[in-house]
């Protein structure tokens, strides 16, 4: 028993860093832009069907594809923030922006079907079948390859944020958007490569989803509300609160799995309610999502 | 001025005495229950969108969380039918423990969630949307993924769509007045102040969580009403169709093309989407076109009425009335006495 409790703790972890980075893409964006990308989910997808595409058509190993489809997945967040997103104003931008992502999401859905078909689909290379054994656990390669891929992403988000000038005008304008913009950030150029830079991760996100799980063009709407309440228990705007939630979220997802794999998911979203009730800014709520 | 104003009175009141006259003969004149199958289901989300809109639209609270009321109400009939071997027409003697179950469950949900506000509060009514779909895929006495069934109805196929049809629209009445009757009173004005800026509604005494409370829960009652109507005319219920996200979202969809916190807005909304939704879904059997025409509607909507279709006519309307006289401001005096005029255009002013 106590084995298995350790074994899930690692697991939860592993799962946590690939998660991470996909809801760091999430709350990056809404932290500039102040939306919620409910697209976001089936981008990991299309990330995972494009992986897949480079795979099997062109026998590109997974992780060397990713020098592919990363940039792939930055053109097209700067092209959705530049043809909607950019023109949303007004009173109700938070509900529209939600309906446009949505939009965006159907329609990438919709396509995806088109493609590949409803069956589930798995990435594979000969690292996701194998597994290695550390300590008295099985890890399995594609796992600590993930994390550590996630970790080197995240890094790099971090440096691009605090050590880049490109990455001062983005916690400027997160910190005050008018502000940001009396002082000479273009903003709009803030939020169009903001965008991006939080597509683009889900690339990678999106090959290790496919790789760990089997896909299909549906399975973005799971996806998106578990990085949502990520997100929203990290705090909203916060990336190492995003850092932190996915790892505790996905390893007491992990622990309760042991008990019973239906009620695991349940547990996820109870838990995020729970921590609300207590703490209505998330863990580490950086602006009043109650401002009472 | 009282001339044109009691002759605009008539006017309106002669536009609803025939659009009464044509809902009601409807069915006579549509006999065909494919017909009319679009009918009830268009009637159906009035029913559900008005009430969602005299929460959301009147507070400017974005809910995605509507369906846990609906599929609640639905499972509620179908599982006390069982329970209770409850058989025939009596099953709509149920029809109320559907709008309590709304009502309960909208109770603790509203204290929880409203809370919080904008983004939180619409990601923390996906979270419970989530938790309901689950738990109705996981419980025993919720059927699992095989869902419930409801009692056989012993009614011919001509008269069945008939019957559902002035059932749904009686929903759609009863929704559309408790509307307009919360819009006028004071307590629609609290919401309208809350959705404008809440902390300043809080500041003029408003006791904005009771009242936001009041409206979520108004709004749950009525739409676990028609959740168990819909169950009973579909004759079954599982979880991915009593809690449908896409639900919430035609909701959401219907109320923004229609006009947000308008009367007539959601209601012209669900007139045009419902049935072309249903329409595309028989067409297109394996729904992928019908999911990328969606999308693209939506993407229209947002970029080229924004502001939805009543508010926008409105406008669009008044600068043509005024068009080669000095464009005077409306005298902001006197509240619009013409109820449907102010039904067009208040809302987003």
């Amino acid at each position: 028993m106590a084995r298995q409790i350790y074994q899930a703790i690692v697991d939860g972890i592993l799962v946590g860093g690939v998660y991470a980075l996909m809801a760091v893409g999430l709350t990056l964006i809404f932290g500039v832009l102040d939306i919620i990308n409910i697209a976001q989910g089936v981008l990991v997808i299309l990330g995972a069907y494009l992986s897949y595409s480079l795979s099997t058509r062109l026998h590109i190993d997974l992780f060397a594809g990713l020098l592919i489809t990363v940039p792939a997945m930055f053109v097209i967040g700067v092209v959705i923030q530049w043809a909607f997103i950019r023109r949303l104003r007004g009173r109700e931008r938070t509900s529209m922006t939600l309906l446009v992502t949505y939009a965006v999401a159907l329609i990438i859905e919709g396509i995806l079907y088109e493609i590949y078909g409803p069956n589930p689909k798995q990435l594979n290379a000969s690292y996701v079948q194998s597994s290695v054994h550390v300590f008295g656990f099985y890890l399995s390669y594609i796992y600590l390859y993930g994390f550590a891929l996630a970790l080197v992403l995240i890094a790099a988000i971090y440096a691009l944020l605090y050590r880049t000038r490109f990455g001062r005008s983005v916690r400027a304008t997160m910190q005050h958007e008018t502000a940001a913009r009396l002082i000479g950030i273009d903003v709009n150029r803030v939020a169009a490569l903001t965008f991006g830079v939080g597509i683009a991760v889900t690339a990678a996100g999106g090959m290790m989803f496919g790789a760990t799980n089997a896909f299909n063009p549906n399975s973005g709407y799971d996806l998106i509300s578990r990085l949502l309440a990520i997100i929203i228990l990290g705090g909203l705007g916060s990336i190492g609160g995003a850092l932190i939630a996915s790892v505790f979220m996905l390893t007491l997802e992990s622990l309760v799995d042991i008990w019973s794999p239906e009620w695991a998911i349940v547990v996820f979203y109870a838990a995020l309610v729970l921590v609300l009730v207590i703490r209505p800014t998330g863990f580490f709520g950086r602006q009043p999502v109650r401002a009472q | 001025m009282t001339g044109t104003v009691s002759r605009q009175r008539a006017a309106a009141g002669l536009a609803l005495v025939l659009l009464a006259v044509a809902a009601i003969m409807f069915p006579v004149v549509f006999s065909s229950p494919v017909i009319t199958n679009y009918a009830i289901y268009a009637l159906i989300f009035i029913a559900v969108v008005t009430a969602w809109n005299m929460f959301s639209g009147f507070s400017g609270y974005i809910s995605l969380g509507q369906a846990v009321f609906f599929g609640s109400g639905a499972y509620a009939v179908g599982i006390a039918a069982r329970a209770w071997h409850i058989t025939g027409v009596g099953v709509f003697a149920l029809l109320p423990l559907a709008a309590a179950v709304g009502a309960v469950i909208a109770v603790p949900f509203g204290l929880v969630a409203l809370r919080v506000r904008r983004h939180t509060f619409i990601v923390i009514t996906i979270a419970v949307f989530f938790i309901f779909q689950l738990m109705a895929y996981n419980f025993a006495f919720t059927g699992g993924s095989v869902g419930v069934a409801a009692p056989f109805l012993p009614w011919s196929p001509t008269t069945f769509n008939d019957r559902f049809y002035y059932l749904t629209l009686g929903c759609a009445v009863v929704a559309v007045v408790i509307a307009v009757l919360v819009r006028r009173a004071r307590f629609g004005l609290r919401l309208r102040a809350i959705r404008d800026d809440e902390d300043r509604a809080r500041g003029l005494g408003v006791r904005t969580m009771r009242v936001k409370l009041a409206a979520f829960v108004l709004s749950a009652t009525i739409t676990g009403l028609v959740g168990g109507v819909w169950f009973l005319y579909l004759t079954q219920v599982q979880p991915p169709s009593g809690f449908d996200p896409l639900f919430d979202l035609s909701l959401v969809l219907m109320a923004f093309l229609g006009g947000l916190g308008t009367i007539s807005g959601p209601i012209i909304g669900a007139l045009i989407i419902e049935p072309g939704q249903l329409y595309l879904t028989i067409k297109y059997t394996n729904g992928y076109l019908s999911e990328i025409l969606l999308g693209a509607l939506f993407l229209a909507i947002v970029i080229f009425v924004p502001r939805g279709i009543v508010p926008t006519t409105g406008e669009w309307l008044r600068r043509l009335r005024t068009r080669g006289r000095p464009a005077v401001p409306p005298v902001p005096a006197a509240p619009d006495p013409d109820p449907a005029r102010s039904g067009l255009s208040g809302g987003t002013t």
